[in-house]
């Protein structure tokens, strides 16, 4: 085998592997993102039922509803819109009324959000980041959100 | 009554404690001084060739170490002591938690975590300071600088945006309470061990740089390198397994890896170092990729300060995220744009002047390194991608998106998967020329076994993924593998047993290295397979005198009794496990505790390990009824994923014991035969 055959059979195969990983990247960006909505973004962007996404808020007080088998319905706002979300699970040690959450799932037909995982996900302040975003983005941030916790060196939870 | 309390404790606990805060704060002013004394007078050395500033550096590391040593403990004292008037141990500690985690928290929050960070970079510092004596003196010179700016970098950053020896002027009389969640023996292990394997990785930097300085490099410095390479790798291992375990018992749900940022943030180094390992391999014995090895020092080191940065400048939410403050994280992203960038210019400008080493057949045991630097670099480029696309994103459009597992199980995993496959392989190739047909007919053995794994996996699985055979496969060709491996080079069923044996100890201490972190790669694999495609959950509301089968077991619910623990009070369900003919195993009880200083409250999962599986019990909300829901999972053979782990670590044991790579280890045979002659 020549230096040329060499070097060539060594730059081919690294192309072919970048290729093949730039190939995998944009196919799976283009499938498995998903985006992150809060209520008042599926009013406006018309997020249609069946498309995947994260809805994120507040969890309006009083609207937690429990019943048989861990199912659970509640109303998830940004303070101009609400979307009802339907649940399926144990809920999260930090879910609760009035503090910020976010929920994976779809949309069904009705508006209801169908969420299959609850994430806890949020910093010491027990607001998401997200959803603090969107709600000073709505004009709806209160300052006082930011010590419900009371603490402030806190951490957070996956 | 409090006031008196606040009183008395200011004087009492206050006075000797006083000093004590203010003392750390002083040495790390003086350490920060050290380190730019470090980072200066050496390079002033080599440059007018002065070898008297060149030797400076070794007490300078030594001394700067010791400093840096005396702050992190005076932190490390008013954490143990409870000195609240602090105020990072008032935030982050409470005279109630027991003696470990008051110490632990000492890194269980921003300020402290970064004192950590330097301690572990002076650490390394000191340590080539001690063992580099065989170092050629303008390498060694050039390289603790190189750690002299990182430190001072990282010391200016401390003292401005994060100093943990700042006061409050009334002091209270209780800290805040570190947070629940870390209040776990993982706090003690995890974080030193994953920062060990970060900051190791700044030794290789640092003599890439020194390299690049100096204009030359030869195979001996991918000797002098190993080891640290070698040594940090096995600690970042072990932090990451670590992390993965304490997560997996931790978040009540028995999830082993998320595809969090957080945890890209120390796959990504690992993958580098992984792959900067095999590099410097084929420098030392071949000459050859000398360039790319620096390359790939520089990268490793530069995910290691992103990852650093992901988790440090409050950009992303987790667990790991303390405290953000927007100053901080402007600054770390300073001290990355002057060393990633600074780095890859110098890179850029110097590494044409590096000697290149020779091309070389592809099918060899060298060209097979290349493959796995290939797929590996590729495999962590994937994940940077994953990890980065959705914060660029946010910055660039406002576009807030998540990429999430699948996004990897769709990238990295094919990779990975091929990586694996083509890996025993490199291994049975002779250097220089290797023999590609004979080492096919050498892993017969391991394919055939692979193939009925695959069909064993098929035949049991029902419904599951159709990855999942395939994947354990894999696995059992890897492992069966890296036992052909050492077969074949002790000779095994060819000669005596007596002679294998013989053969088996005189194997250099490498090649076992080799077969048992391939090995343990393999048992990773087989353990992630089979939890995936074939563990089993139920999640159900429980009440007293239910039952729930999995698997092969019963689980009862027995009831719900209360317990009080130092700084928590918990609820606890109680369990018992029986096989389905009635025998009782043995009870479980997971709990949920509540702490009510931060008015938190975590899950502890029960766990029960029946050979390398386990049964898994976590408690959620208690019902209006008084009914609990559960979540009950069974997690066949889980444990492999990190015993694979621990057998990859003692590789990288295994292999930083041989003689060939001690540190300090003597020079290369032909120098010391020229020594030899020359007495």
């Amino acid at each position: 085998m020549t230096r040329k055959q060499r070097r060539l059979i060594l730059i081919g195969s690294g192309i072919g592997v970048l290729a093949v990983a730039v190939g995998l990247m944009l196919n799976a960006l283009r499938d498995s993102i998903v985006f992150f909505n809060s209520p008042t973004d599926i009013v406006e962007k018309h997020v249609g039922p069946g498309t995947r996404i994260r809805l994120g808020g507040l969890v309006k007080s009083g609207s937690v509803v429990r019943s048989d088998n861990l199912s659970v319905r509640f109303e998830v706002t940004d303070g101009k819109t609400v979307t009802p979300v339907s649940y399926q699970g144990a809920l999260p040690d930090l879910f609760r009324e009035g503090q910020g959450v976010v929920a994976e799932g779809v949309l069904d037909a009705r508006g209801t959000f169908n969420a299959d995982s609850i994430l806890a996900k949020h910093d010491e302040t027990y607001m998401p980041k997200e959803v603090a975003d969107a709600l000073k983005r709505s004009g709806h941030w209160k300052d006082d959100y930011g010590h419900q916790a009371g603490a402030s060196g806190g951490g957070a939870v996956k | 009554m409090r006031g008196e309390k606040l009183f008395s404790r200011g004087i009492g606990a206050g006075r000797e404690a006083l000093m004590i805060a203010e003392l750390g704060h002083y040495a790390l002013m003086l350490a920060l001084g050290l380190a730019l004394i470090q980072a200066i007078m050496p390079i002033v050395g080599t440059r007018t060739n002065d070898p008297v500033l060149m030797s400076m550096a070794t007490p300078i590391a030594i001394a700067h170490f010791a400093f840096v040593a005396m702050a992190s403990t005076a932190l490390a004292i008013c954490y143990v002591v409870s000195d609240f008037s602090v105020l990072n141990v008032f935030e982050n500690s409470n005279s109630q938690m027991p003696f470990m985690y008051r110490l632990t928290s000492v890194w269980g929050n921003h300020e402290g975590s970064m004192m950590l960070w330097v301690s572990i970079l002076a650490f390394f510092g000191a340590l080539v300071a001690v063992f580099g004596n065989n170092l050629p003196v303008v390498l060694k010179a050039n390289a603790l600088a190189v750690q002299g700016w990182i430190a001072a970098a990282f010391h200016l950053f401390i003292l401005t945006t994060s100093n943990p020896f700042v006061r409050i002027p009334q002091a209270p009389f209780e800290g805040r309470d570190l947070n629940p969640i870390l209040q776990d023996p993982g706090l003690a292990f995890h974080p030193p061990l994953l920062y060990l394997g970060y900051v190791g990785f700044s030794i290789a930097f640092s003599f890439a740089i020194a390299a690049l300085i100096e204009g030359r490099i030869d195979a001996a410095w991918a000797r002098w390198v190993r080891p640290w390479v070698l040594g940090a790798w096995m600690c970042l291992t072990v932090g990451i397994a670590g992390g993965s375990y304490w997560a997996y018992y931790t978040l009540g749900w028995g999830g082993f890896w998320f595809w969090d940022p957080v945890e890209n943030a120390s796959l990504m180094p690992w993958l580098a170092g992984t792959a900067l390992l095999h590099s410097a391999v084929v420098m030392e014995k071949r000459g050859a990729l000398k360039v790319w090895t620096i390359l790939l020092a520089i990268v490793t080191f530069s995910l290691s300060l992103i990852g650093t940065f992901l988790v440090r400048s409050g950009v992303l939410t987790s667990v790991h995220a303390f405290a953000t403050d927007p100053m901080r994280g402007v600054f770390i992203l300073l001290i990355l744009i002057v060393f990633i960038g600074g780095a890859l210019a110098l890179y850029g400008w110097r590494a044409p002047l590096l000697k290149q080493g020779g091309l070389f057949a592809p099918i060899s045991r060298e060209g097979a390194l290349v493959f796995n630097n290939l797929f590996l670099t590729t495999a962590c480029a994937t994940v940077f991608v994953g990890t980065l696309y959705p914060l660029a994103l946010e910055a660039l459009t406002g576009e807030k998106i998540s990429v999430g597992p699948p996004f990897f199980n769709a990238t990295f995993a094919p990779l990975f998967i091929a990586l694996m496959v083509v890996m025993p392989f490199g291994p049975l190739l002779g250097w220089k020329r290797g023999d590609l047909l004979s080492a096919a007919q050498r892993l017969l053995a391991a394919a055939i076994l692979a193939a009925l794994a695959m069909a064993a996996a098929l035949a049991l699985e029902q419904g599951g993924p159709v990855f999942a055979p395939l994947a354990a496969g894999v696995a059992v060709f890897v492992m069966v593998g890296a036992i052909i491996d050492v077969a074949e080079r002790t000779q095994f069923l060819r000669v005596p047993l007596r002679v294998v044996l013989r053969r088996a100890v005189g194997l250099p201490r490498s090649a076992w290295g080799t077969a048992f972190a391939h090995f343990g790669l393999g048992v990773t694999l087989l353990g992630i397979v089979a939890v995936t495609a074939w563990g089993s959950e139920r999640i159900s509301e429980m009440k007293v005198g239910d039952t729930l089968d999995i698997a092969r077991y019963r689980v009862t619910f027995a009831g719900l009794f209360n317990r009080q623990g130092p700084n928590y009070h918990e609820a606890v369900g109680r369990f018992l496990v029986r096989r389905m003919n009635g025998d009782l195993i043995g009870a479980m009880e997971p709990s949920r505790r509540t702490f009510p200083v931060r008015s938190m409250t975590t899950t502890q999962a029960a766990l029960m390990t029946r050979g390398v599986s386990q049964l898994y019990v976590s408690l959620g909300d208690p019902t209006q009824k008084g009914n609990v829901a559960v979540r009950l999972y069974y997690k066949p053979i889980v444990l492999l994923i990190w015993l694979g782990g621990a057998i990859m670590c003692a590789g990288g044991a295994l292999s930083l014991s041989d003689r060939r790579l001690r540190v300090g280890a003597p020079q290369p045979a032909r120098a010391r035969v020229a020594l030899r002659a020359a007495e």
